[in-house]
């Protein structure tokens, strides 16, 4: 088996990196994170001609070796450790027609690190129209490297770029220039002193706040003669060191690279006229944002009704067709309904990412980020957070991913810590049943309460959002890019492989990762909700019928099945004396017994699922932590509906359906039922006005949702943040909620 | 003296000789060298930050940064 060739693809951003390397590796790529840390692992595989074959990595893009970011130093210290199993054979460096002389300074720096490098001149598709045009073997020459001309866009250039790498022993490692003339002295004593090293890694080693090479790191430390006396001092040399790199690369195009200013850039001109303007700017933004917003909320509700009927209808058949028993219910209920929990986020993340991968890519975004950066800029925040957190009102669990897109790390993370504050669609439910409990009927200016109330959780959701934010930005000790300057590409169409890519790539990475925690937490929480250890749970049945041979059922129940019945009966005379059945009396008297006897055998079930509820493990713990919500204006059933609701906030409401027997979804039944709920300490209904604000109120801020947690655990690479943001967030509601309830009671 | 912040919309200058430690050395990456060439394109709708096109390579900045690039204006004799 021959030797895998080490790839680094390597670029300035927007050069269109990703699509030589999805072309490279077509599907054959994997994406990971570095060890450690959050920044983003992709490589891949990549046939050459001769049956060589290529291991590609896509390094973080960047504009120099001069870092500043954690992305930037992966880059740099894969390309300066000799030992990494990852440290390429040859460097391809990808540089855009358009900006190349600015591309060229990484070059320069690359093969001065004395690693054969070969240059991909991208989007030469844009050259007639630029009025660009390059003497490619002068250029060669010059740069003493090969150069494929490439469009990945018209797919142009890949057998060549192919070739390049097979052959890459014949580019020669050479420098392209000395750096040591910007301070002779200084670098002679340098040499000195290690001899064996080259300048320039020693260079990097010194001027990077990053620790690699920790050894030599270590001895440059300790000689103090070495250490740069200033920051000022460091500044000033590696500027000297850009500009020398400018002067050379001057030198290189002047002769090789010559644009025809004449030639139109009108189109560019003008679009940004429009897309940052005053008004229209901020105008388009929010249509996107709206257009962004409808396709997770309400496209994707088709598929993931689908979704969810297709799991329900599963796992009914598997508890119908396999033999009854424990396994079987682990399979139908606790299995099949956690992996039925994480593929109905599939619709919303690849609609999600749809759209931001079509902003990236055409080059929008980096113009929402100069619309909104002033906006965001006192709460620590970029223009890139407005997208996550604007889609986190829809579910917080794409959105949060969505915060890839975020280079400042600490920005990053803030953003993911308040994402889950903003009002998610699962939120809804429970928002809809309590506001249609407790609040009355009225208005305020010509609007209801209900819907005020409605959007007053929307509002102090955003309002939670944009203040931690603000209180994160200043505890948060996280060293980050001190000064904003972000690069405003040219507006590309965007090329509908590398979409598809982000899509499937995206929603693998959920699937694989978050997915797998997902599916843990709900087996454990189906677990917990049916079985039990104690005789009430096991003889549930037994119980149940015999409480109810003595006393009936419970007056609820009977109330409801006297009325059904009643409705049923009087419903079938008025079709017999209107002449739509022709039936006997005594047929009637049949109908109307088995309708009874049916409802009765509902009504048994309900009540024996609620005492299993009830009596299960998590009832237990339900009723264990009454007396930590009782201040909050619950009861032990509302309490046993916040933890099973631990699983997705929506649960609450089917919950509390088992646990008053009403064994319906109807949203009107369920809500008839808690309005008649009883509070046994004050004798007043349970859901009253104070309770039920203080149970909004507690939805609003609390941390209610594992597929969050897992998804945070997943893009922050540590149990850390997830940890803290369940306590803090748990810890916040419980508090706000304490307070209204109290105050309001 | 003139700084980029000063610039109005379509205005151009020539980039100034600069102390050597004022500047993010990222910006001197991206072309902002003395000598160069540097056209504010864009104010953001906030007044900040500024979209300006530097040697060719598009950038947006804030204001703070801007203030900080000290350049000789150039008069444009016909305004296209």
């Amino acid at each position: 088996m021959s030797k895998q060739i080490n790839v680094a693809l390597i670029g300035n951003p927007n050069t269109g990196k990703t699509s030589v390397f999805n072309q490279l590796t077509g599907l054959k790529q994997k994406v990971g994170n570095y060890p450690g840390i959050t920044v983003e692992k992709k490589e891949g595989i990549c046939k050459l001609p001769r049956g060589l074959k290529a291991h590609i990595l896509d390094l973080p893009g960047t504009y120099s070796l001069n870092t500043t970011s954690l992305d930037e130093s992966v880059a740099v210290e894969l390309l300066l450790n000799k030992n990494d199993k990852d440290h390429p054979d040859v460097a391809v460096v990808i540089s855009d027609v358009e900006n190349l002389k600015r591309n060229l300074l990484l070059f320069t720096q690359i093969k001065d690190l004395n690693i054969p490098t070969i240059l991909v001149i991208n989007m030469s598709d844009r050259m007639s129209r630029k009025g660009i045009t390059i003497d490619i073997p002068l250029l060669e020459e010059k740069l003493n490297t090969k150069i494929a001309l490439m469009s990945t866009r018209k797919g142009l250039g890949l057998d060549r770029l192919k070739e390049l790498i097979a052959e890459y022993g014949t580019i020669k490692a050479e420098k392209s220039l000395d750096i040591s003339v910007i301070e002779p002295e200084y670098f002679q004593k340098l040499k000195k002193t290690f001899p064996k090293e080259d300048l320039y890694k020693l260079w990097l080693v010194i001027t990077q706040d990053v620790n690699f090479m920790p050894v030599e790191k270590k001895r440059i430390n300790e000689d103090a003669s070495f250490s740069i006396k200033t920051k000022s001092e460091l500044k000033r040399l590696q500027q000297k060191e850009t500009i020398l790199r400018y002067q050379y690369i001057n030198g290189v195009l002047k002769e090789t690279y010559k644009v025809d200013t004449a030639a139109a850039k009108g189109f560019r001109a003008s679009l940004d006229r429009i897309l940052t303007h005053k008004v229209f700017g901020y105008l388009i933004f929010f249509m996107i944002l709206l257009l962004i917003f409808q396709a997770i909320y309400s496209w994707s509700e088709l598929p993931m009704d689908f979704i969810d009927e297709l799991f329900a209808s599963a796992s009914e058949w598997i508890k119908n067709t396999l033999p009854p028993g424990m396994l079987t219910d682990l399979l139908a209920e606790g299995i099949l309904a956690g992996i039925g929990g994480v593929v109905i986020f599939i619709p919303q993340i690849a609609f999600l990412f749809f759209f931001i991968s079509l902003l990236e890519e055409s080059g929008y975004m980096s113009r929402v980020v100069f619309l909104m950066d002033r906006v965001m800029k006192p709460f620590g925040l970029s223009g890139k957070s407005v997208v996550p957190l604007i889609s986190g009102t829809a579910c917080a669990i794409p959105a949060i991913m969505a915060t890839r897109t975020i280079e400042s790390w600490k920005e990053r993370l803030i953003t993911i810590l308040v994402t889950p504050f903003t009002t998610c669609s699962a939120r809804l439910p429970i928002y809809l049943i309590i506001i249609a409990l407790i609040i009355p009927e009225g208005t305020f200016l010509g609007l209801g309460y209900k819907p005020l109330t409605l959007m007053l959780l929307y509002l102090i959701g955003f309002g939670a959002a944009i203040l931690s934010a603000m209180v994160l930005n200043k505890i948060l000790q996280i060293r980050s890019r001190q000064f904003f300057v972000i690069e405003m590409p040219n507006y590309k169409l965007p090329l509908g492989k590398n979409v598809a890519y982000t899509v499937w790539e995206k929603t693998k990475s959920f699937v694989l990762g978050a997915g797998k925690i997902i599916l843990a937490i709900s087996i454990v929480l189906w677990f917990l909700g049916s079985n039990g250890f104690s005789e009430d749970f096991h003889k549930a049945d037994e119980i149940v019928a015999e409480r109810i041979e003595t006393q009936g059922l419970t007056r609820y129940n009977q109330e409801n099945l006297a009325t059904t019945l009643a409705n049923y009966k009087s419903s079938l005379n008025d079709s017999v004396s209107a002449g739509i059945y022709n039936i006997s009396e005594k047929a009637i008297t049949d109908s109307v017994r088995v309708k009874e006897e049916l409802l009765f055998q509902n009504a048994l079930h309900q009540e024996i699922a609620s005492h299993k509820l009830e009596n299960s493990y998590i009832g237990l713990m339900g009723k264990a932590i009454e007396p930590v919500v009782r201040p909050l204006g619950y009861d032990w059933k509302i309490g046993i509906a916040v933890l099973t609701s631990f699983a997705a906030r929506e649960v609450f409401v089917g919950t509390l359906a088992t646990i008053y027997s009403v064994g319906s979804d109807e949203e009107e039944t369920i809500k008839n039922r808690m309005a008649a709920e009883i509070n046994p300490a004050t004798g007043k209904p349970l859901f009253n006005l104070a309770s039920g604000i203080s149970l909004l109120l507690f939805y609003a801020f609390a941390m209610q949702c594992m597929s969050t947690l897992a998804i945070v655990k997943r893009e922050t690479n540590t149990w850390k943040w997830p940890a803290l943001q369940l306590v803090f967030m748990s810890a916040f509601a419980y508090i706000i909620a304490l307070v209204a309830y109290q105050f309001l009671k | 003296m003139a700084t980029v912040a000063e610039l109005k919309r379509g205005q151009k200058g020539i980039i100034r000789e600069f102390a050597n430690d004022v500047l993010p050395i990222k910006l001197l990456e991206l072309g902002c060298l003395p000598g160069n060439e540097i056209e504010l394109v864009q104010i953001a709708p906030l007044n900040d930050p500024i979209y300006v096109n530097v040697n060719g390579c598009h950038l947006a900045i804030r204001r703070e940064t801007a203030q900080l690039i000290e350049l000789d204006l150039i008069q444009e004799q016909t305004a296209l």
